[in-house]
């Protein structure tokens, strides 16, 4: 078998597009990974703790990253966006469009060019928690170590300002889009998945009714490298909240929205009611839910969870989240299932418990594959050759995702082999 | 092979380096005291050109052996890569130019002391040269269930031999004594043939593939790509060579006869679920004590699962198996109604979609109910009496039938079924941790064990789904068939899955004091009918624990060793005090910081330009459980005042690569008295914190607590020696 055919294209830089690329590497194949966004790490480098060891998603992306240093059968592209596939399994050929960073290999990540930008951009990274410079690292960690420009948000000809602060020669404000081809036996799809937009939800008051977070928002909030620095604040007076409600199934599981269980919102809830405990311990957090789901052996975190008495459970499906008058704080109406009393509860902040899009629903590949209505991958009908992981196929955590990735990584190694 | 090694230095002034350092003083250091001549400075060493005057000196002075002072070896890895020479990057951006007071006295002593120790290191570092044994490439899966038949036919299906072993007459496992399936693909709502028979199939056709039934590991001996499989089949023991294994041994349905307060064995009308698929394979669903087909049946949810007195975890399928053998009742009688109790009904993911098309059907009624227990009524009926967690009320449910929705247990709760013959123990370490599981403790690794080139898959590993335990069995396939390209090529798996180095222990000086042997977390040496230790290099994942562990100093990578360390904390400047009062009086303190997690938190620090003091030095370990006691009286016998261990979090949640490096770490320290004692020192010297990677922003308070605390005890009195 030569090496040129022993090629995969990883479509997806995060937890499992790294754990697939990796895992196939490490047994001989030659892999690409192109990535939209200007790091690797996906969803999971905006995580302050994993369920339910409460460990931080850094550390094992860290492992991953040493692996890639490591390895020189890996490749990757970040901006990276694939535009066309063409051929057969055993032989795609993959067009791949890289998006101008404007700063090439040379930048040393000093922050000289952000010191010197005069614009702001919202940090997408943190969801929209707070702004960075136009010229800007995404994260701390961040991998590659590289500053980007947001040439959106870049005005006139300011450019110039971070051009002159470079002493490294690391700004290139010609950069233009590059096109790059590959030919590859295999393709993993990894693109993973977007957080429902809350504001679709009328009744959840999401971007209506102040200090209504979601719950990738609230990572943000108490992840240290986080917008508040690790402090869980509300938005509207950046106090710290007593009194926090979680709303269960902000979309998911219902017909108008989600049709679909997501999976992984409520042992976030219940992990994000530590993070809030644990800041504050005379701080309560009620949990709303209509099912609680903690499957196999996550059974004990919602124990340890529940132990806590200032951890309120309750069944029920929240109804409408208000504003309380002349005041910041956050009112819910739910039907107490257990009771079947009407709860009208005031909050100090909400936060939604949104769900999981497969990133399909808005960026499809250019393959002809078919989607259930929702927008996940059907696995069987997948062209030969061509793999996806996780989350595009159905809701999932990322204990099971880097399962299923680590399998896909196999079943790519065998549509090379079978070509030889 | 040996080489000629020929040291050069290599100083970057970038990145603020040179306006907080300086260089003449720094190289005089370097000629003397690092005892190096060939030093060269780059205003940007990372850049083309600064690459290209290294590549020059390679070829045109040979030189071979190269100390890089510039930024975190983390970051400029391609840069800084030189194949076939020896690079040993030392930090003086992130951990001097970033975190120091520019020009700074302590600044420059601080730079001077890093350079110094890599000086000390380069000399005695060496390039890897690999292990290899003879490795068989056959993979072992144990286990002819879903997870197993997966396993094997894809390790096959990848060009690879394999053995796959079960203890029944027949493959299949539970999956073959299945009805129907529930819905593994969109639209979820019908449900399936069992999947498995065409697996069986594919497995039974593949040549590459030998199945033995009715079989059983007696034995499993050696180490990875030469591991020897005792194998009794119908009484015949059978020994065969193979690199790696699968173990996909399943479960069992929790021993329902400990359910009599559900009303198992009161009545023929209580079956388990289990049960309840023999009785629909047999066609009509009918009551096993009259054979009347029953016309309300009752789902008892969660029994055994979900109960601290039973099975403390979710079985995870129970919930869509009991709405799946509701629509058998509807199917079968569609007169009949089928009542569902349950605590929370848990579908995840797309399986939402089964549960709704189950709830449509007007015959299946869901109930949340906490069932109190189930007795004998009149009339064959049986009661069930619940609480209504709804409504709150006490209720009553009659039903012909009862079916318990019986939990998973799994096969390595109560039997090792690997059978290892290593000194540590038979089976897998940490079941007790996963409830018997044979679970990874890692979100971001799920396949590692503690036992290389051995993977778990499907239903021993986790509760799940015959869906999910299909494609487990593949990834643990993946893993097995890594370990045994790694292990033929000398080469160390997860987490160092690069390294090439190996423990090569001096054993004439061994005492076989056995501490190595114990503390392995792999499991990696064994020791000979005297009592001495061997190593199977091919189970070590080089981690280093037993260079920490070994009390005569005598294990040694090529790359890493207790004298490397040694040499490096032997290299530090260790200036008087002459007002050990004064807020600056130069103490001076080590850090031994974990690599993976410690060590890249101090980066962030650099990132966040936070300060840190500049009397301590940092040095990264492999894995704290590398750390040798003897390093504390070589840095205290020098005149360090303290040290500072920065390692992973341990407990249950450990977050050790490793598994049990900090702990055992922290273990040894709880012998330091003694040593310190000895010397006639507080054992406050030195102290463990536990640190995650994410938590730079508590390092800076970490690092001066530590100062001040030293500052408290105050000077080494070894100073003055």
């Amino acid at each position: 078998m030569n090496a040129e055919n022993r090629k995969i294209l990883v479509i997806g830089g995060g937890m499992g597009g790294l754990t697939a690329a990796l895992e196939a590497a490490e047994a001989g194949a030659q892999v690409i990974i192109t990535e939209k966004a200007p790091y690797l790490g996906g969803r999971v480098a905006q995580l302050y703790r994993y369920f339910p060891k409460l460990c931080p998603p850094v550390c094992g992306l860290e492992i991953n990253f040493r692996r890639i240093k490591e390895n020189p059968q890996i490749s990757f592209y970040t901006m990276a966006e694939v535009t066309q596939i063409s051929g057969s399994a055993g032989d795609y050929e993959v067009t791949v469009k890289v998006n101008p960073r404007y700063v090439n290999d040379r930048c040393v990540a000093c922050d000289a060019c952000a010191e010197a930008c005069p614009q702001w951009r919202v940090n997408d990274f943190n969801f929209g928690l707070d702004k960075t410079k136009a010229a800007y690292i995404p994260f701390d960690m961040a991998f590659p170590q590289k500053y980007v420009l947001d040439a959106s948000a870049c005005s006139g000809d300011c450019g110039k300002k971070c051009l002159e602060a470079c002493k490294y020669e690391a700004i290139d404000l010609d950069m233009k889009p590059e096109t790059l081809k590959f030919n590859v036996g295999a393709i993993i799809l990894a693109s993973g998945w977007e957080p429902y937009d809350a504001a679709k939800i009328d009744n959840l008051g999401y971007g209506q009714v102040a200090n209504v977070i979601t719950n990738m928002q609230m990572e943000r909030l108490a992840a240290p490298n986080g917008p508040t620095g690790g402090k869980i604040i509300r938005p509207s007076d950046q106090k710290p909240p007593k009194k926090v409600a979680f709303v269960q199934c902000a979309g998911s599981r219902d017909e108008n929205h989600l049709p679909y269980c997501s999976y992984i919102c409520c042992m976030a809830s219940l992990k994000q009611a530590t993070y809030l405990r644990e800041q504050d311990p005379d701080s309560e957090a009620y949990i709303f839910y209509i099912d609680l789901r903690a499957p196999g052996r996550y059974e004990q975190f919602l124990w340890k969870v529940r132990d806590d008495e200032k951890v309120h459970l309750i069944r029920g499906k929240v109804a409408k989240v208000t504003q309380v008058p002349g005041s910041d704080n956050v009112e819910i109406m739910a039907e107490d299932t257990a009771t079947g009393n009407k709860v009208k509860m005031a909050f100090d902040m909400v936060v939604l418990a949104t769900g999981m899009v497969p990133s399909t629903k808005t960026s499809p590949f250019p393959l002809p594959l078919s989607y259930t209505p929702d927008g996940f991958i059907i696995q069987e009908l997948l062209p030969p050759g061509v793999y996806a992981l996780g989350t595009l196929k159905g809701p999932l955590d990322v204990m099971k995702t880097n399962e299923d990735a680590t399998g896909a990584a196999l079943k790519s190694l065998i549509a090379l082999g079978r070509r030889s | 092979m040996e080489m000629e090694k020929k040291f050069g230095v290599y100083l970057c002034k970038g990145c603020g380096i040179a306006d907080a350092i300086d260089f003449e003083s720094l190289t005089k250091v370097i000629k003397k005291e690092g005892k190096i001549q060939h030093i060269q400075e780059h205003d940007i060493l990372c850049s083309p050109e600064g690459r290209a005057l290294i590549e020059k000196d390679m070829t045109q002075e040979g030189i071979n052996s190269l100390v890089i002072a510039a930024c975190s070896p983390r970051v400029k890895y391609l840069e800084f890569d030189f194949p076939n020479a020896l690079v040993e990057r030392c930090n003086i951006r992130e951990l001097v130019a970033w975190t120091m007071e520019p020009k700074a006295e302590e600044t420059q002593n601080l730079a001077e002391d890093y350079l110094r120790m890599y000086c000390a290191r380069v000399k005695k570092s060496d390039l890897p040269e690999p292990y290899q044994t003879e490795c068989d490439k056959t993979i072992l899966v144990i286990g002819g269930g879903m997870a197993g038949l997966s396993a094997a036919l894809e390790a096959a299906n990848d060009g690879y031999q394999v053995l796959l072993v079960e203890k029944e007459t027949q493959l299949g496992g539970y999956g073959a004594k299945l009805y129907r399936q529930t819905p593994t693909t969109y639209p979820f709502t019908t449900l399936q043939e069992p999947v498995v028979f065409k697996k069986i199939q594919e497995v039974q056709s593949n040549p590459q593939i030998r199945v033995l039934t009715g079989a059983a590991i007696e034995k499993i001996e050696g180490q990875p790509g030469l591991l020897d499989a005792h194998i009794n089949v119908g009484g015949e023991v059978e020994v065969s060579r193979v690199g790696a294994i699968v173990l996909a041994a399943g479960w069992k349905p929790y021993d329902a006869t400990k359910l009599t307060r559900l009303g198992y064995g009161l009545s023929k009308d209580v079956i388990t679920n289990m049960e309840m698929e023999e009785l629909a394979k047999k066609g009509k669903i009918v009551r096993p004590s009259d054979g009347k087909a029953p016309e309300a049946v009752a789902f008892i949810q969660c029994a055994g699962s979900r109960d601290p007195e039973h099975l403390p975890y979710c079985s995870d399928f129970c919930c869509a198996t009991s709405l799946k053998q509701a629509l058998y009742v509807r199917q079968s009688n569609p007169e009949a109604v089928a009542y569902i109790l349950y605590k929370d009904i848990r579908t995840p993911g797309q399986n939402e979609l089964f549960y709704k098309a189950a709830q449509s059907d007007p015959g299946v009624m869901l109930t949340k109910a906490e069932v109190i227990e189930v007795h004998q009524g009149e009339g064959g009926k049986l009661v069930i009496r619940a609480e209504d967690t709804l409504l709150g009320d006490k209720v009553a449910f009659e039903a012909d039938l009862v079916v318990l929705a019986t939990g998973m247990v799994p096969a390595t709760l109560d039997d090792p079924v690997l059978n290892l013959d290593y000194r540590q123990g038979p089976g897998l370490p940490d079941l007790e941790l996963f409830n018997g599981f044979a679970d990874s403790n890692f979100i971001c690794f799920p396949y590692e064990t503690r036992r290389t080139a051995i993977y778990a898959a499907g239903a021993v590993r986790q509760p799940m789904t015959m869906a999910l335990a299909a494609e487990d069995g593949i990834g643990a396939a993946m893993k097995a068939i890594q370990a045994v390209e790694h292990v033929a090529e000398g080469m160390a798996v997860h987490p160092r899955a690069w390294d090439e180095t190996f423990p090569d222990p001096f054993m004439q000086r061994c005492t076989s004091c056995k501490r190595c042997t114990e503390e392995c977390p792999f499991g990696a040496i064994e020791e000979d009918e005297k009592g001495t230790p061997f190593f199977k290099i091919n189970r070590c994942r080089r981690c280093g624990t037993c260079m920490g562990a070994c009390p005569e100093r005598i294990v040694s990578f090529k790359d890493y060793s207790v004298d490397i360390i040694g040499s490096m904390l032997k290299s530090l400047d260790i200036p008087e005090l002459e007002d050990e009062d004064d807020e600056n009086a130069p103490y001076r303190i080590i850090s031994l910081v974990c690599e993976n997690d410690a060590y890249p938190a101090l980066d962030a620090v650099g990132m966040h330009r936070l300060r840190l003091d500049p009397r301590v030095r940092f040095i990264p370990l492999r894995c704290m459980g590398s750390f040798n006691m003897v390093w504390v009286s070589d840095a205290l016998s020098r005149g360090v005042d303290g040290l500072l261990l920065l390692g992973c979090k341990y407990g249950d949640d450990y977050q050790c690569h490793f598994a049990k490096g900090s702990e055992l770490c922290a273990y040894r320290l709880t012998k330091l008295s003694e040593t310190l004692d000895k010397l006639g020192l507080e054992a406050d010297r030195v102290q463990q914190i536990q640190l995650a990677i994410s938590e730079f922003d508590k390092l800076p308070q970490i690092v001066s607590d530590f100062v001040a605390r030293i500052r408290e005890i105050g000077p080494n009195p070894f100073k003055e020696f």
